[in-house]
Formats: structure tokens, C-alpha cells, sequence
């Protein structure tokens, strides 16, 4: 998976008898974010998972780089970072072992860089402390560190804001804004503005 | 790669890297081994109930029956197996339960991974901390059960082998029912009629074995087992994971 640009056309996926995206359809270049918008149960998280391969729509594709994801479906998902609703992280391991754990499956990761991502997202004071004891958003932080380690082209984040003072969603715009100054694209589904610090945005705001 | 050449704001790398192919897929299911085990150590309680069942259910048995040995042995084959299935049982239902609820599974997922691989080591730390103690009891079991000492090394083969066949065979069943909320019931209904081989030729290698008759033939049914369920169970792990992620 090469820094590439996205495109989507025309999905329709069905949740039981729920038509939850109509034929949804957007294009997205290196260094540009999309915002996607939607009042609850629009299916916001929905379109990321599908973008994601988590879903697989009843119409429509998503293309990388001109090509179809379906025909290289695990090679498309080595390139890109999901963060969901909940972060993924262990409550009984620490927060540093979280990341070795999670990150080290996807690349090779010193000791030093893991560090450096604690401090940097402001989760460096608590990286040894248990997750389960951690708040909502001293754990969004961790997660955050392990997103910026991901260092794929393709960020895919619901809600990346969620459970973060100011500060923490001032650092959220920031992270988004040096993926996207490396040539990445992020897809973002937010409720509440994101104060990004650069790059493109675009909108898309999805019906109920 | 090509990669955008914008220096990194804040310190950290400012290229983007194809992770996939930096990891390998056995050091990445070695890790997955790893943290699943070292998860396991700091919830004990849960690693000792199926252990703790097992050894219940065994002990208690000569009380309920009679203390006479020639009766004990007619039924130590059958209460050792039972119990076995039933305390693999008990522990399934967590094998993939915490990694669906927290996020993990659908990261493996998206890893780049096979997810193949990663589950299999998923269900390789399932039965070092479920299959493998039960193994290691399985002698006290029998011996309480009246077995003679020359049978315990056959016994003991045995339940490694279908100790290993029921963890695969319950990894299918565990990635199923993934959404579905208490789901043991469920579980037990679909491993259980496969379970059943295992079962049947479990029983009938302890049953030669304490009547000191030839073995092998049981166990290498078993091995059997073991084999095409280390080939086969592992990818339908895998697609029912993907279809409960969906």
C-alpha cells in the first residue's frame, strides 16, 4: 500500500431492514482530511467500517489508489489505522505494554519512539500505571500515542476527539495535521468541531 | 513507499512505512501468545477455575461411587473425559470474548496480519493455560480414580492430545457466538457434538491403558484429531471471527 488517494462510490449498506448509507460517495487525495458529520445513528461509524473492510456493503467500492480494496483486502488494512469508539487497550496491562503489544504487531518499534509518542500525546506520567485505573481520557491519550506510531497512510478515526479536555483535542487537529504534512489522508466521523492545525479538509455530512 | 517529506512537527518519524511487511507473521503471533499469557498470570482466578473443576469433579467421584478399585477403574475413563470437555468448556466462553469487547480482535483484524495466525496463537495460549495444566492433573485424576502407575504415562498422552483438539474445535464455536450475549449454552451445543470424537477416543485410550492392553492405536486416532484440527479449525476461527466482526 502505497500514499495513495481514496475513492468511494456509490455504497449502500443495509443493517437488517435499516438502509443506513445511501449511496455514499466521495474522493479523497494524499494530505487531505475528510470530516464526516451526521446526527447519531447516521451511520457515521458504519462508513468507517466499511471503509475500514470491517463491512462489507451490499453496493458500491472502495478504491486505493485506483484499485478495488476488496482485491487485496489484507495488504489495504496493513496501511491503514482504525480508532473506534472504545480505544483498544487492555485494562489489566499497563499503558506502554498496550502499545508494545498493539503496535509491535504491525511494525518494528524502539523502546525510545514508543517513549517519545507517550510524551508527546501527554500520556508519558501514567504509561506505567494499570489501564483499568486510567480516566476515559488518559486512556483516549494512549490510544492517540499508538495512532500516531501507526505510520500508515490511511487514518480511519470515529470520534477521535471524545473524553479530551481542550488541550487534548487541540492535540488530536495537531496529530491529524502531520499525518496529513506526511502525505496520509484521514477520514474523521465528529460530532463537535476539530481544531485542526493544517491541511486540507473536506465535508461530508451524512442523512439519518 | 513513497512517503511525504514533511519533517515531523513534534518528534516523531515523518514518513509513512508499510508496517505489514516489517513484522513478521510469526513474531507477530508470538506476541499475540505473549500478551494473552501474560494477561492470564494477572487474572489467576480465572486460569484456575476449569483447573479446579477438574480436579472436583475427578476427586469426588470415588466418594460418590465406592472405594473399591475394580469399580473405580470401569468408570475412571469416562468421569476423566467428561470432566475434561467440561472444564475446556467452562473456558472457552473468555477466549475471544475480552478481545471482541475491547477493540483487540477488530485491530487484529486490520493488523495486516493473518488473522489466521494470530488466533491460532490465541487458542495455542488458551490451551497452555487450560489444556496443559489439565494434562498435567489428569495423572492425579486418574491415579485418584484407581489407575495403576504404568497407565498414567498413556493417560497423560492422551489428554495432551485431546486437550489440543477441544481448544481448536472451541475456537470455531467462541468465534460463532462472539455477539451473542450469554452465550455458553449456545457454545456448548455446537462444540460439543464435535467434541464428541475426542471424547469417545479419549476414553478409549485411558480405558486400554489401564487395562494395560495396547495404546497406540487410540492415541494416534487422537493425534489424528489433533492434526486436522491444527489444519482446519484455525481458518474457520478465522472466518467466524470475521463475520461476528462485521
Amino acid at each position: 500500500m502505497s500514499t495513495g488517494s481514496l475513492e468511494v462510490e456509490n455504497l449502500h449498506l443495509w443493517r437488517g431492514e435499516r438502509h443506513v448509507l445511501r449511496g455514499v460517495g466521495f474522493a479523497l487525495a494524499a494530505g487531505e482530511c475528510l470530516k464526516v458529520t451526521g446526527v447519531n445513528g447516521a451511520g457515521k461509524t458504519s462508513l468507517l467500517r466499511t471503509l475500514a473492510g470491517l463491512m462489507y456493503p451490499e453496493e458500491g467500492e472502495v478504491r486505493w489508489c485506483g484499485r478495488n480494496v476488496r482485491s487485496d483486502l489484507r495488504g489495504f488494512q496493513g496501511g491503514l489505522a482504525y480508532l473506534g469508539h472504545e480505544p483498544p487497550l487492555k485494562a489489566d496491562l499497563t499503558a506502554r505494554e498496550n502499545l508494545h503489544y498493539w503496535i509491535r504487531n504491525r511494525r518494528q518499534l524502539s523502546e525510545p519512539l514508543l517513549t517519545q509518542a507517550l510524551i508527546r500525546v501527554g500520556a508519558e506520567p501514567f504509561a506505567e500505571r494499570l489501564v483499568r485505573t486510567l480516566s476515559a481520557g488518559q486512556r483516549r491519550r494512549v490510544a492517540l500515542a499508538g495512532l500516531a506510531l501507526c505510520l500508515v497512510p490511511l487514518w480511519l478515526l470515529d470520534e477521535p476527539a471524545t473524553n479530551l479536555d481542550a488541550e487534548g483535542q487541540r492535540l488530536v487537529g495537531s496529530l491529524i495535521a502531520e499525518q496529513l504534512a506526511r502525505g496520509g489522508l484521514a477520514v474523521a466521523a465528529v460530532h463537535h468541531e476539530l481544531p485542526l492545525a493544517g491541511g486540507a479538509v473536506r465535508l461530508l455530512e451524512l442523512a439519518p | 513507499m513513497s512517503a511525504g517529506s514533511a519533517p515531523s512537527v513534534l518528534g516523531l518519524p515523518a514518513s509513512l512505512e508499510t508496517p505489514a511487511a516489517a513484522v513478521s507473521a510469526w513474531a507477530a503471533a508470538r506476541l499475540a501468545l505473549q500478551r494473552d499469557l501474560t494477561l492470564a498470570f494477572r487474572k489467576p482466578a480465572q486460569l484456575l477455575q476449569p483447573l479446579a473443576f477438574f480436579a472436583l469433579v475427578t476427586m469426588l467421584f470415588p466418594l460418590a461411587i465406592s472405594p473399591e478399585l475394580s469399580q473405580l477403574r470401569l468408570v475412571a475413563p469416562g468421569a476423566i473425559w467428561a470432566a475434561a470437555l467440561l472444564a475446556s468448556l467452562l473456558a472457552l466462553e473468555f477466549l475471544f470474548r475480552d478481545d471482541a469487547q475491547d477493540g483487540t480482535l477488530e485491530q487484529y483484524a486490520l493488523s495486516g496480519q493473518s488473522l489466521t495466525t494470530l488466533l491460532f496463537a490465541k487458542t495455542t495460549a488458551h490451551w497452555l493455560l487450560t489444556g496443559l495444566p489439565l494434562a498435567c492433573m489428569a495423572p492425579i485424576a486418574a491415579l485418584s480414580l484407581g489407575a495403576p502407575a504404568p497407565a498414567l504415562g498413556a493417560i497423560t498422552a492422551a489428554v495432551v492430545l485431546g486437550s489440543v483438539t477441544l481448544s481448536l474445535v472451541g475456537s470455531i464455536g467462541a468465534g460463532l457466538t462472539l455477539n451473542i450475549k450469554r452465550s455458553s449454552a449456545l457454545l456448548s451445543l455446537l462444540t460439543l457434538p464435535l467434541s464428541l470424537p475426542v471424547l469417545i477416543f479419549g476414553a478409549r485410550a485411558t480405558q486400554v491403558a489401564i487395562a494395560g492392553g495396547p495404546v497406540l492405536a487410540p492415541l494416534e486416532l487422537l493425534a489424528a484429531l489433533a492434526v486436522l484440527g491444527v489444519t482446519l479449525a484455525p481458518l474457520a476461527a478465522a472466518a467466524a471471527v470475521r463475520i461476528s466482526l462485521e
